[in-house]
C-alpha cells in the first residue's frame, strides 16, 4: 500500500489510503468482471410517434377526455384514471420553466468553466406541469428564472435524427418572437 | 381472525417471440388492464397495493421498480417490487392482506425479453464472478470496468480466457443437472424427450401458447446436441408476456360476486448458489412443497391434486420437478409419462397450458403463467384442455439457470383443500 499521507488527510483519520496504483500492481486482491449488457427497447406508439414528430420540429402530446388533460410526452394510457388516452394533439415549441439548476461539474466531478443549465419546461397547450427536461442556452445563468417563457431552438432539419436533441436547448422567449 | 386470500382476477397479454408494436410500459398496461376488468375493479380506488415482479438486468433499468406505477394503476399508491419469481410475488401480496392492513392487492410479472440483446451474458453476470464465470471462458476484455483511462501498460485482469472461441454459453450448467439427473434417477434422454413432446402437443390446446409442435421424440432426438447431453428441442424458447393476478381478502370477493379461487398454500425456498457444491435434484422444490402443503393442510397431494402444472424450461426439469414435489418416486416421473398419467386424461395431468416448452421461457412472469393455467382450470374455462371437475391445482415455477430457487403455490375451489 502507498504510505504517502493524502493532501488534506485529517489527522484523527489515520489509515492507508488505497490507490490505483495498488490496485494496477495487484497488491489488493481482487477479481474483475465487466457484465456485457445491451438492450433494445422498443419504443410503442405513444414515443415512437413524439420522435417522429420532434424529426419534422414539432411537440405533440395525447389527451385524455376524462381527465381533462394533455400529456405530453405522449402516452398510450393516463396513469391518472387508467384509461387509455384519447387524440394526438399538436403543442407550441414555447414553454414555461418549472425548475432549474446550474450545473458546474461533470460526472467525473471537474470543474466546468460554462456552467450547464438544465431545467423542467412545461409546454405550453399542455396540462400545467406537463412537460420534460432540457438544456437552456442563449442566457446567463443569472437570468434564468423560475416562470420565465421560453422557446426551442431546434437543430437544422437535416441534423434531426429523431430524439428529444433535436431541440438544441429553450431560450428566452421574447415578445414576438412566437 | 380468519382472512383468507382469494384470486378475483386474472390478466395477460399474448405471449410472443417478440412484441416490436409496444413498450414495455405499454405491455404491462395490457396485462393489468384485462386483469382490473375480470376483478371488476378500478385499481386507483380498489386495490390497496401493487407488486411487480422483476429484476433489474432482465429489464434493463437500474432500479426498475421506479419505473412500475404508471402502467400498473400504482402511481402515488404503495407498490413495491419482489425481485423474483411471480409466486414468490403472490405470497407477498398473501402476507400483505394477512396482515389485515390491505384487502385487495394486485401482482404483475412480465418478461420482455426480446429487448434484451445480450441474453447469454446477462445469465452468465449471474454466476459467481471468482469461481464460476472464469471456467465458463469468457472474455477478457481490454480495460478494466468503467476505467477507460488507465494507462496502456496495466495488467491485464486474471479472469477468463483469452480465446473468444472458447466462450461458453451459461446453459452449459442445465447440461450439467441433466447428466447428472440421467445417472441417478437412470432415466434416458429418450424419456426427456418425451417430455418436449408432450408439451409442445399440448400447446395446440392452448389459444395463447405459440410454441406448439407435433413432434416425435425421434424429432428431439435428432436435433443438435448443444450442451450434451441436452439437445435444441429440451430446450424452451424465450418469450415476452405480462400477467397480473388480483387477489383479495375473501369477503372482498364475495363483495364483487366472483366466485373466488383460494390461494391455499405456498412456499419457496433458495439452494445455496455454489454450484458445485449444491444438490443437482431440485432441493428448492422439495422445501417449498413441504411449506404448501403444510400451510394447506394437504396431507396427500398425490390423491389431491387434479392439475399440476412444473416448471419444464429444459424437458428434464419436468421430471426432475415432478420428484421433488413428491408427486413421484425417484426416477418414477419417466414412468408415469410413459403410462400416460401425466395426459390430460391420467392421474396427474401435467403441464396442460403446454409449460414453457409450449408457451414459452417467460423468465420471472413463469410463475404467474403456471399459476393461469391452474386458475383457468379451476375456473373451469380451459376448454378442450379442461380437467373435468378440477377443484385443486398445484403450480411450481424455477428461477432458471443458474438460480437454485423455486416456489409453490397451491390453489383450489373451496376455502379448505379437500383431501
Ligand atoms: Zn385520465
Amino acid at each position: 500500500m502507498s504510505e504517502e499521507r493524502i493532501e488534506g488527510q485529517p489527522k484523527y483519520a489515520p489509515g492507508t489510503h488505497v490507490r490505483s496504483k495498488d490496485i494496477r500492481e495487484r497488491k489488493i486482491t481482487y477479481t474483475w468482471w465487466e457484465p456485457e449488457a445491451q438492450y433494445a427497447f422498443s419504443l410503442g406508439p405513444a414515443n415512437s410517434r413524439f420522435l417522429k414528430e420532434l424529426k419534422a420540429g414539432k411537440i405533440i402530446g395525447r389527451t385524455c377526455r376524462k381527465c381533462d388533460r394533455v400529456i405530453v410526452p405522449p402516452r398510450m394510457f393516463c396513469d391518472w384514471c387508467y384509461d387509455t388516452t384519447h387524440e394526438w394533439v399538436y403543442l407550441k415549441d414555447t414553454g414555461t420553466v418549472e425548475t432549474f439548476s446550474i450545473s458546474y461539474l461533470d460526472p467525473d466531478a471537474h470543474l466546468i468553466e460554462d456552467p450547464i443549465l438544465v431545467g423542467v419546461i412545461s409546454i405550453d397547450g399542455a396540462s400545467p406541469k406537463h412537460g420534460f427536461m432540457h438544456y437552456f442556452g442563449e442566457m446567463k445563468p443569472e437570468d434564468l428564472r423560475i416562470g420565465m417563457k421560453v422557446k426551442a431552438v431546434w437543430k437544422p432539419k437535416e441534423e434531426r435524427v429523431g430524439s428529444v436533441t433535436d431541440i438544441k436547448y429553450f431560450k428566452p422567449l421574447i415578445g414576438g418572437d412566437e | 381472525m380468519n382472512r383468507k386470500v382469494c384470486i378475483v382476477g386474472v390478466g395477460h397479454t399474448n405471449f410472443n417471440s417478440m412484441t416490436p408494436d409496444v413498450s414495455w410500459k405499454e405491455f404491462m398496461y395490457d396485462a393489468c388492464k384485462k386483469a382490473y376488468f375480470d376483478a371488476g375493479i378500478n385499481p386507483r380506488k380498489d386495490v390497496d397495493s401493487f407488486i411487480t415482479c422483476a429484476e433489474d438486468y432482465w429489464e434493463g433499468f437500474g432500479i426498475f421498480d421506479e419505473f412500475v406505477p404508471d402502467q400498473i394503476g400504482a402511481t402515488l399508491r404503495p407498490c413495491c417490487t419482489v425481485c423474483g419469481d411471480g409466486i414468490q410475488g403472490m405470497a407477498n401480496a398473501y402476507m400483505q392482506i394477512m396482515t389485515g392492513l390491505m384487502d385487495t392487492v394486485a401482482v404483475e410479472a412480465h418478461s420482455k425479453v426480446s429487448d434484451l440483446l445480450t441474453y447469454g451474458d446477462v445469465v452468465l453476470h449471474a454466476m459467481d464472478p471468482l469461481f464460476e464465470k472464469p471456467v465458463s471462458g469468457p472474455v477478457e476484455r481490454e480495460r478494466y470496468a468503467g476505467s477507460p483511462s488507465y494507462p496502456d501498460n496495466n495488467p491485464k485482469p486474471l479472469v477468463g480466457s483469452t480465446d473468444e472461441k472458447e466462450r461458453v454459453h451459461p446453459y452449459f450448467l442445465a447440461g450439467l443437472e441433466m447428466q447428472h439427473y440421467l445417472r441417478s434417477a437412470k432415466v434416458t434422454e429418450e424419456q426427456c424427450a418425451s417430455v418436449a413432446v408432450k408439451n409442445k402437443k399440448n400447446a395446440f390446446l392452448n389459444p395463447y401458447a405459440i410454441n406448439q409442435a407435433d413432434l416425435s421424440s425421434e424429432d428431439v432426438m435428432s436435433s443438435e446436441y448443444l450442451f450434451n447431453p441436452l439437445k435444441r428441442l429440451d430446450i424452451s424458447p424465450l418469450v415476452d408476456g405480462a400477467i397480473c393476478f388480483v387477489l383479495a381478502e375473501e369477503s372482498v370477493a364475495k363483495k364483487l360476486g366472483i366466485e373466488p379461487i383460494y390461494l391455499n398454500g405456498f412456499g419457496y425456498s433458495s439452494e445455496t448458489p455454489w454450484l458445485s457444491t449444491r444438490g443437482m435434484d431440485a432441493g428448492y422444490a422439495r422445501q417449498a412443497v413441504n411449506m404448501a402443503t403444510k400451510m394447506a393442510k394437504l396431507k396427500d397431494p398425490k390423491k389431491a391434486l387434479d392439475v399440476v402444472e412444473v416448471d419444464d424450461r429444459f424437458s428434464y426439469k419436468e421430471l426432475q420437478h415432478i420428484e421433488a414435489l413428491g408427486l413421484a418416486g425417484p426416477g418414477e416421473a419417466a414412468q408415469l409419462l410413459e403410462e400416460g398419467e401425466l395426459y390430460k386424461d391420467g392421474s396427474l395431468p401435467t403441464n396442460l397450458s403446454g409449460g414453457s416448452m409450449g408457451v414459452g421461457n417467460c423468465l420471472e412472469a413463469t410463475g404467474l403463467q403456471r399459476s393461469l393455467e391452474i386458475i383457468t382450470q379451476l375456473r373451469g374455462l380451459a376448454g378442450k384442455r379442461q380437467v373435468t371437475d378440477a377443484e385443486t391445482g398445484l403450480a411450481q415455477s424455477w428461477r432458471g439457470i443458474p438460480s437454485g430457487t423455486g416456489a409453490v403455490a397451491i390453489f383450489s375451489r373451496n376455502p379448505e383443500v379437500k383431501t
